[in-house]
């Protein structure tokens, strides 16, 4: 631990993400993949939207940049395009890559952007205030889904898959071994990688629902793979004790690798005896 | 010796973003500015440099922003409905400090409008389209030969005080045609953006300004390790809440503009008697010049004064060409966006006139010039 605390802003201590959030279990699974695999981050561009998820480049200790709402993804396309050299990552959360930066997540999976798309889904916007998100749970309470949302959930991961990703896995804060070795293997991708990360808001999600405290949240997420062990994947929901939904029964792990040539390699073809129309 | 050439405005400003080093392009279609995005992609590649393009607007703006981060010149084009969904990356770069250059080949709006004809619709929206208090530059060309060079020049300013700068002209001037010679710029002449003082590692002071008022932001990928947002910062670029820091960052940004109003002076014509001064910028300036000429043949003391700088609002050439004015004409493609500070500097010390059309010639100009003459201020 002691090599992946180097790569901290110790300065920025303490951080800002409340007590029981799986925001700084997944932060630390990342710290531990960077620091076995760089010496320093002077090379490591971590580009972050908005949101909770997105404030902890700040604490690491590389390029850091903390983009505009949604639009993680566009900057980091520029910045990989600029110096191809640069390993690059981003860090976006649900409401932020899959909401108002869909869009983004959709064409830097097409166009295989050689770069680390980490997601962490709540379920909510925490920094808001706890509101329903696309990836919030059917009939989960939010402070603007006060009757219990109606709206099915997103399955990122699917999504990814379909525009053309070539790294797709789904990772715990529950399980951090497993996870670290699933950013491993999504930094080794040359493509877009993407990983969907379970992390919840002990704050907003969890209080709004009544379920529990941040430690049953990770059990639970345990959970979800003994449920479809138990061949439960049909129910649209797992449930605790009382009867509130807490997420969709998805699978984790890798989910997709593929073969496609990055954008990088693909552009670094020569020009010449190409025909310019 | 460089050839003259018949050169549409589009293609010379392209040009120019070449001749100024832009390396990475990042665009999405809309008429009337594809011209450029078209050049670009053809060429850019040739040059070792980036062309892509994005899914929409917000992107183009954001994938220009991290290639500039990352040490590239940077540049985007669009037309109203593309700059308006630019306005929040626009923001951004101001408060994080990133060099870029924003084309806005300005047609007809409000919404989709009249994407084929012409229009300055977007004078107001590119000074003020962005929340909060934006300081910005904004310049205006009035030939295909001025597109050329005030491309290269958006340049300059955009690296050396780091700041996104924007290029307004429209339709007609976009597709126009003129014969004209674009040299190179001397290499030598082509200003780049501040370098960091401080050793490579841990960086404190990315943000610390330098005598300019410019922050001295390394490129990523340099050695320099960072942080870049677009929360209010404090100089070592870390997000802060203290509206004392914010303040002082907003006076600096502000600040760090001063000098503009001196790089871009004005075109001043026939202003040193002229009781009746035509204020008219891009493709007006060329209508009102005419109308110059042929009020003086009628026997009116008229004068155009045609700004290349629209914002910072160039208020010491404004007062200064105004000086012995009887009457003020603004003569604008639009319901008198410039008008607004043009009458604020004249503090009601001299009549000024609003003249707007979406396409007035100089039979109409001269028309109404004189008629405002004779009513307002009983010039002739």
């Amino acid at each position: 631990m002691s090599r992946a605390k180097e790569l901290l802003r110790t300065e920025l201590m303490p951080h800002m993400l409340c007590p029981g959030c799986g925001h700084g279990i997944v932060m630390g699974a990342l710290l531990r993949v960077l620091s076995k695999r760089f010496e320093n981050l002077d090379n490591v561009v971590l580009v972050a939207g908005i949101g909770c998820s997105s404030r902890i480049v700040g604490y690491i200790d590389g390029c850091t940049v903390h983009t505009t709402h949604g639009r993680a993804l566009t900057f980091a396309t520029g910045i990989k395009l600029a110096r191809p050299d640069l390993t690059v990552i981003v860090v976006t959360g649900d409401g932020d890559g899959l909401s108002i930066g869909g869009n983004h997540l959709l064409h830097a999976a097409r166009r295989n952007v050689d770069l680390t798309c980490i997601l962490f889904n709540n379920q909510t916007y925490g920094m808001t205030g706890g509101q329903l998100a696309p990836t919030t749970v059917l009939n989960a309470y939010s402070s603007t889904s006060p009757y219990g949302n109606t709206e099915p959930a997103f399955d990122a991961a699917k999504i990814a898959i379909a525009a053309g990703a070539t790294f797709v896995a789904r990772g715990q804060a529950f399980r951090t071994d497993a996870l670290e070795d699933l950013l491993g293997q999504a930094l080794d991708n040359d493509g877009f990688s993407f990983l969907d990360v379970m992390t919840d808001c002990t704050e907003y999600f969890v209080r709004k629902n009544s379920l529990g405290h941040g430690s049953d949240m990770l059990f639970s997420q345990g959970s979800v793979d003994e449920e479809i062990q138990r061949d439960l994947a049909a129910g649209p929901t797992l449930r605790p004790a009382d009867g509130w939904p807490i997420r969709d029964t998805l699978p984790t792990g890798v989910l997709h690798q593929g073969t496609r040539p990055s954008l990088s390699a693909r552009l670094a073809r020569p020009l010449a005896g190409q025909p310019d129309k | 010796m460089v050839e003259r050439r018949l050169t549409q405005g589009n293609e010379a400003c392209a040009q120019g973003a070449i001749a100024a080093g832009c390396q990475f392009f990042g665009g999405y279609p809309i008429s009337p500015s594809s011209e450029i995005a078209e050049y670009m992609a053809r060429e850019l590649p040739k040059q070792g440099g980036v062309f892509i393009q994005m899914e929409d607007e917000l992107a183009s703006l954001g994938s220009v922003l991290g290639a500039s981060l990352a040490g590239m010149k940077a540049m985007t084009a669009t037309s109203g409905p593309g700059f308006t969904l630019m306005q929040e990356h626009l923001g951004y770069a101001t408060l994080a400090e990133i060099p870029c250059v924003v084309v806005d080949v300005m047609r007809l709006g409000p919404s989709t409008g009249l994407p084929t004809s012409p229009s300055q619709g977007d004078v107001m929206q590119a000074q003020w389209g962005s929340h909060g208090d934006r300081p910005t530059v904004v310049l205006a060309p009035g030939t295909v030969e001025e597109i050329h060079d005030l491309t290269i020049r958006a340049f300059n300013v955009a690296e050396r005080l780091r700041t996104p700068v924007t290029l307004l002209f429209d339709e007609t001037m976009g597709h126009m045609r003129e014969g004209v010679c674009l040299p190179d710029p001397d290499p030598g002449s082509l200003w780049s953006r501040p370098v960091p003082q401080q050793t490579p590692g841990h960086l404190l002071e990315a943000f610390v300004p330098n005598e300019e008022g410019v922050a001295q932001v390394p490129d990523f990928g340099r050695g320099y390790r960072f942080h870049v947002t677009g929360l209010m910062h404090d100089e070592r670029g870390y997000p802060t809440s203290d509206e004392s820091v914010a303040a002082a960052l907003l006076e600096r940004l502000e600040r760090k503009l001063d000098p503009v109003q001196d790089w871009f002076p004005p075109e001043e014509y026939l202003l040193d008697d002229a009781e009746v001064v035509i204020v008219a910028y891009g493709i007006m300036g060329r209508v009102a010049k005419q109308a110059v000429d042929r009020l003086r043949a009628q026997g009116s003391r008229a004068g155009m004064f045609r700004p290349t700088l629209l914002w910072p609002f160039p208020t010491r050439s404004v007062r200064g060409a105004t000086q012995r004015a009887k009457l003020v004409v603004v003569a604008e493609m639009n319901a008198g966006q410039w008008a607004i500070p043009v009458e604020q500097t004249m503090q009601g010390r001299v009549p000024t006139v609003k003249i707007n059309s979406l396409g007035i010639d100089v039979d109409e100009l001269c028309e109404q010039v004189a008629q405002a003459a004779f009513c307002q201020a009983g010039v002739s």
